[in-house]
């Protein structure tokens, strides 16, 4: 990173609808060398003439030629994204925050617990840890959706689960006549991995209530508190801890996070003023 | 499969997890293994609660039918998780249909036993009892996540 604060202008070279709000664009980052980050940051995006939104990078760290983002359509800047074509400049400044700890997960089991967009923000270190497979113990995907229709990544996970060196599933809070998979939240698959739970790192994103249950029932399983790590949402706005948006106690989530450790937050998530 | 052999799979059942040994050799008295095929209805919502069941493998809807959307399922299930609180619980009916998904294996405990023995020994009937309500405290938990929508897109 150079300058936090200048932004670039990058190209679209790809848009691929994920679902009915949801879309992953890919920018051009050849013309700069390329734009390496680790997973779990996240970049700030830039409507031209709107504004910026946080965004995480949902692509291969290894693949630096193209940079991606997967981004839920809720809001006017994020809405100006979705209009986007390819080839339109999108301003990109970044990569900010916390990794997972995807190092210190090497030997261990490892579980990735994802709530609806939260997929995103993992995928990088499921690829992250799937290019060096054999240096991790367990690998378990645990993850939730609304409806079937809102799966993120489909394609993919089918791969992920036709793999044997990993152990996935699926489930959705609301079924439909034709979903054959599980039904129920995110946290009931818990219990259904077999894991070393004392030698576990556990990854968790997804809404807020969704990690702090999901974290209750990783703590049940035996899973150490200072190894399960979440990774938070505040408003992010300058990228750099200046602006103070996104003040979350005595931390600034775009700088001391998004990724937490459970042990670092969790007295924090129980306060509501924050 | 013999009384013993019974027990000691049984044993392995998360549900038995913290029942001494003789707490469940005595519940081995009231069980007996079944196999459900998919699509097989282990109950019907509305008749009598007769067994609770232990999912060994395998996988099972929790359902009910809604008229004019068919089956809606709420729930699904599947090893380690038990089926049937009602079996302690007057009337005594199932307030939801279970269906295997696929080949489904269980423990099946039948419901008057399982009531004379509680009844029998108060001291196994409260460790059963708290058992139960563990996995009722799971489930309860599970489904006021569910209720709370989570994933529903909020306007930023």
């Amino acid at each position: 990173m150079t300058d936090a604060l200048l932004l670039e202008s990058m190209a679209i070279v790809r848009v691929r609808r994920e679902t009915s709000d949801t879309f992953t664009f890919d920018l051009d980052a050849r013309p700069r060398g390329g734009f390496r980050f680790a997973p779990g940051q996240f970049n700030m995006l830039y409507a031209f003439g709107l504004g910026e939104v946080p965004i995480s990078i949902s692509g291969d760290p290894l693949k630096p030629a193209v940079l991606t983002h997967t981004i839920r359509a809720v809001g006017p800047t994020t809405r100006a994204l979705e209009a986007l074509k390819k080839g339109d400049p999108v301003g990109v400044r970044g990569p900010f925050g916390t990794p997972w700890p995807v190092d210190q997960a090497l030997g261990k089991d490892v579980i990735v617990v994802a709530g609806g967009i939260g997929l995103a923000p993992l995928r990088p270190a499921i690829y992250s840890m799937l290019s060096r497979r054999q240096v991790f113990g367990k690998l378990c995907i645990a993850y939730g959706a609304r409806t079937p229709a809102d799966i993120l990544y489909d394609k993919e996970i089918e791969k992920w689960r036709g793999r044997i060196d990993v152990d996935l599933e699926v489930t959705v809070d609301r079924g439909d006549p034709d979903w054959r998979g599980h039904t129920g939240v995110v946290t009931g698959l818990l219990r259904r991995f077999e894991l070393d739970a004392e030698r576990t790192v556990a990854m968790l994103c997804g809404p807020e209530v969704m990690m702090r249950f999901a974290a209750r029932e990783l703590e049940s399983l035996g899973v150490p508190a200072a190894c399960i790590y979440l990774s938070m949402e505040r408003n992010m706005k300058c990228g750099v801890g200046s602006c103070g948006h996104c003040q979350l106690g005595p931390s600034f989530v775009c700088k001391d996070g998004p990724v937490y450790p459970l042990t670092k937050v969790e007295p924090l998530m129980s306060v509501r003023e924050l | 499969m013999n009384p013993e052999s019974l027990a000691r799979s049984l044993a392995q059942h998360p549900f038995c997890k913290d029942l001494t040994q003789a707490q469940v050799e005595f519940l081995a008295g009231c069980a007996k293994n079944a196999r459900y095929d998919a699509g097989e209805y282990l109950v019907r919502e509305g008749s009598l609660a007769d067994a609770l069941f232990l999912v060994r493998s395998g996988s099972v809807a929790i359902e009910s039918h809604i008229p004019g959307r068919g089956s809606v399922k709420v729930d699904t299930l599947g090893p380690g998780d038990i089926i049937g609180w009602s079996v302690l619980l007057p009337p005594f009916r199932w307030h939801l249909d279970a269906r295997a998904l696929a080949a489904t294996v269980v423990f099946c405990l039948d419901a008057n036993c399982l009531r004379g023995k509680v009844q029998a020994d108060h001291s196994f009937g409260y460790a059963f009892t708290l058992q139960l309500l563990a996995a009722a405290s799971q489930r309860l938990t599970h489904a006021r996540l569910q209720q709370l929508d989570v994933y529903k897109a909020e306007l930023r």
